[in-house]
C-alpha cells in the first residue's frame, strides 16, 4: 500500500520533470529538471531493491555530470530565440526518432522474452546486500562485457582530451614542482667573484 | 508508576511500523537539536581558538566566558529581513540554502555513535553518503547563479570545478576503506576497527587519510581552499547577496559539513567509537579501566580533534591559489589514491599481515 503510493509519486515526478526537461523555457531550469527525474528514478530504484544502482545514479549523474552540465550551462549566453528558429523545419525528424524509440521500449516490454519481469521484486533475507550480488555477477559471468565497456570509455576519454589539447608555444606556465625542488645550492644562487675597481683619482678641489 | 505502566502498554499495543517510525522521528530531532547546538559552539569555538592562536580575546562579553554569543548571532540574523537582489532568481534564490542545509543534514543518518545506535543500518552507508554529499554542490551553485550577482557567479563556478575535483579523490579514499573493511555499512566499517589503536585503518591507508580530510577541508569549502568565498577577491563569493536567515542557513550548512567530515573521518579511519586503548588488560586492571570501554565519549573526542584541526588550519595556513588547487585534486590527490589502492588491493588478496592477514 504504503510502497504502491510511494512508487506513484515517484514515477509522477520522474515523467513530470522529465516533461519539464523538453518544455522548460530557460537551460538551466531544464537542466534542473533533469536533474530532478534522475532523483526520481533512483527513487523508483530504491523500491526495486536496486540500492547500489539508486545510490550510483545520484552520485555518478547527478553529483557529476549535472553539475557539469550546469556549469557549461550557466557560463554560456544561450540565447533560447535563436535556438528555436529552426523548430518547424526538424520537427518531422524528431517525431519519427521519438516513434521509434517509443516503438523500441514497447517491443521491449511486451515482448517477454527479453527478460523483463513484471510484478514485485523477490523478498530477499534480512542480510542480503544488493552491492555485493551485483559485484560477484559482474565480476563473473559479465567480465568480459564489463571490460570492453570499460575500454570503450577509456577510448572516449583519450579522444575527448586529444580534442581539446592543443600546444600552444610561447606560454609560460609555472613548473610547480621545480619551483618547489629549487635548492639554494645547486644553481639557484651564483656567487660572482668581481675584482673591485681601482680607485679613482682624487681630484684636486 | 500507574501511569508509567499505563504508558508502555500503550506503546506495546501500537503496531511495529508505527513504534518504528515514532522512535525515528524522536531520534530526528533530537540528533538535529543536538547538531545545532554543535554548529552553534562550533562557531564560538572557532572564533575563541583563533583568537587565542592570533593572541587576542575573541567573544566575551555575552554571557560568561561568551558562551552565550551564538544565540546573540542567531536571535541577530533571524531579526534581519532576507533581501531578495533585483531580477533573481526568486524560487532558486529561495531553495538554494534549504538545498545546502538538507543535505549537510540528511548525510545523519547513516553515522554510528556507539555500536548499532544509528539511524539507519543501510548495507549501502559508505554510497548513501557519496550520494549526498554530493548534493551539498547544487545549494553553492544554484545560490550563485540565483542571485544575478557577478562576484556571487563566480563564486559558485569555483565552488563547482573544486568540489567535483575533491570528490572524486574522496570517493576512492572511500573505496580503500571498504576494500579494507570489506563492507559498506559504517557499522561493520567501526567494528572491522575493533582491538587497539593499532588496528585503526588510519595506519594501512595513511595516504589515503590524509587525502580523504585534506578533500574533506576543500570539500567544505574551508581555508585553505576557500576560493568559493575568497572575501579578498570576490567579495564573499556565492552567499554575497544572501542576508539573515537564509545567510544563517548557508552557515549552518557548512559547519554541520564540517562536523560530518569529522564524524566520517572518525568512523572510517579512527575506529569510531572505539577506544584507543581496547584490549589493554594492564590498563582494563587499573583504576584507569573506564578508558578501555567502547563508548560514545571516545566518539564525540574524535570529532573534537578533528574540528580543532580545522581551525588550525584556517589560523596556519594562507589561502591556494586557485590554479594550485586544481593541481592539488588531479594530479597529486588522484594518483596518490590510485597507487594506494592497487597497493592495498594486492595486500588484500595476498593477506599480507599485520593489517590485512
Amino acid at each position: 500500500m504504503i510502497q504502491q503510493i510511494v512508487f506513484i509519486v515517484l514515477a509522477a515526478l520522474t515523467v513530470g520533470s522529465a516533461l519539464g526537461v523538453i518544455t522548460a523555457r530557460h537551460t538551466v531550469h531544464a537542466a534542473l529538471f533533469l536533474v530532478m527525474t534522475f532523483v526520481a528514478s533512483a527513487g523508483l530504484w530504491l523500491l526495486l531493491h536496486a540500492e547500489f544502482l539508486a545510490l550510483v545514479l545520484v552520485l555518478v549523474y547527478v553529483g557529476a555530470v549535472m553539475v557539469l552540465f550546469l556549469f557549461i550551462v550557466m557560463m554560456l549566453d544561450t540565447d533560447s530565440q535563436s535556438l528555436r528558429q529552426g523548430l518547424v523545419r526538424y520537427a518531422p525528424l524528431g517525431v519519427v526518432v521519438a516513434l521509434i524509440v517509443f516503438a523500441e521500449i514497447g517491443y521491449v516490454v511486451y515482448n517477454r522474452e527479453l527478460g523483463v519481469s513484471f510484478g514485485t521484486p523477490l523478498p530477499q533475507a534480512a542480510g542480503f546486500s544488493n552491492t555485493r550480488a551485483l559485484g560477484e555477477t559482474i565480476y563473473t559471468v559479465y567480465a568480459f562485457p564489463f571490460e570492453i565497456a570499460a575500454v570503450v570509455l577509456l577510448v572516449g576519454i583519450v579522444a575527448a582530451i586529444m580534442l581539446t589539447l592543443r600546444r600552444r608555444p610561447g606560454v609560460r606556465h609555472q613548473n610547480i614542482s621545480k619551483q618547489v625542488r629549487v635548492s639554494a645550492k645547486r644553481g639557484r644562487l651564483r656567487i660572482v667573484n668581481m675584482p673591485s675597481e681601482p680607485r679613482p683619482p682624487e681630484k684636486n678641489p | 508508576m500507574g501511569m508509567l505502566h499505563s504508558l508502555v502498554s500503550w506503546w506495546n499495543a501500537l503496531p511495529a511500523d508505527l513504534q518504528l517510525t515514532i522512535r525515528s522521528i524522536v531520534f530526528i530531532v533530537i540528533l538535529i537539536i543536538c547538531l545545532v547546538l554543535a554548529v552553534a559552539y562550533m562557531t564560538y569555538a572557532e572564533r575563541r581558538v583563533i583568537g587565542f592562536m592570533q593572541v587576542r580575546m575573541g567573544p566575551n562579553r555575552v554571557g560568561p566566558w561568551g558562551l552565550l554569543q551564538p544565540f546573540a548571532d542567531v536571535f541577530k540574523l533571524v531579526f534581519k529581513e532576507v533581501v531578495l537582489p533585483t531580477n533573481a532568481n526568486r524560487f532558486l534564490f529561495l531553495v538554494a540554502p534549504v538545498i545546502s542545509i538538507t543535505t549537510a543534514l540528511a548525510a545523519w543518518a547513516v553515522i554510528p555513535f556507539s555500536n548499532g545506535v544509528l539511524l539507519s543500518n543501510a548495507n549501502a552507508g559508505l554510497l548513501y553518503l557519496l550520494a549526498v554529499s554530493s548534493f551539498g554542490v547544487y545549494g553553492i551553485i544554484l545560490a550563485g547563479w540565483a542571485s544575478n550577482s557577478r562576484y556571487a557567479f563566480l563564486g559558485a563556478m569555483r565552488s563547482a570545478a573544486q568540489m567535483v575535483a575533491y570528490e572524486i579523490a574522496m570517493g576512492f579514499a572511500l573505496v580503500g576503506v571498504l576494500l579494507a573493511g570489506r563492507s559498506l555499512n559504517l557499522n561493520e566499517i567501526v567494528l572491522g576497527q575493533s582491538g587497539n589503536i593499532g588496528h585503526w585503518y588510519a595506519w594501512p591507508l595513511l595516504p589515503l587519510f590524509f587525502v580523504y580530510f585534506i578533500s574533506g577541508v576543500a570539500e567544505t569549502n574551508r581555508l585553505p581552499f576557500d576560493v568559493a568565498e575568497g572575501e579578498s577577491e570576490i567579495v564573499a563569493g556565492f552567499h554575497v547577496e544572501y542576508s539573515g536567515t537564509a545567510f544563517a542557513a548557508f552557515f549552518l550548512a557548512e559547519y554541520a559539513n564540517m562536523i560530518l567530515v569529522s564524524a566520517l573521518a572518525t568512523v572510517m579511519f579512527c575506529g569510531g567509537w572505539l577506544s584507543p586503548f581496547q584490549g589493554w588488560q594492564a590498563l582494563a586492571a587499573s583504576p584507569l579501566g573506564f578508558l578501555t570501554a567502547t563508548s560514545f565519549i571516545w566518539f564525540a573526542l574524535k570529532i573534537c580533534f578533528f574540528l580543532y584541526c580545522f581551525l588550525w588550519f584556517r589560523a596556519t595556513f594562507p589561502r591556494y591559489r586557485y590554479d594550485q588547487i586544481m593541481r592539488l585534486g588531479w594530479k597529486v590527490f588522484i594518483p596518490i589514491t590510485i597507487v594506494w589502492l592497487v597497493l592495498e588491493s594486492i595486500a588484500v588478496v595476498f593477506r599480507i599481515p599485520p593489517w590485512f592477514a
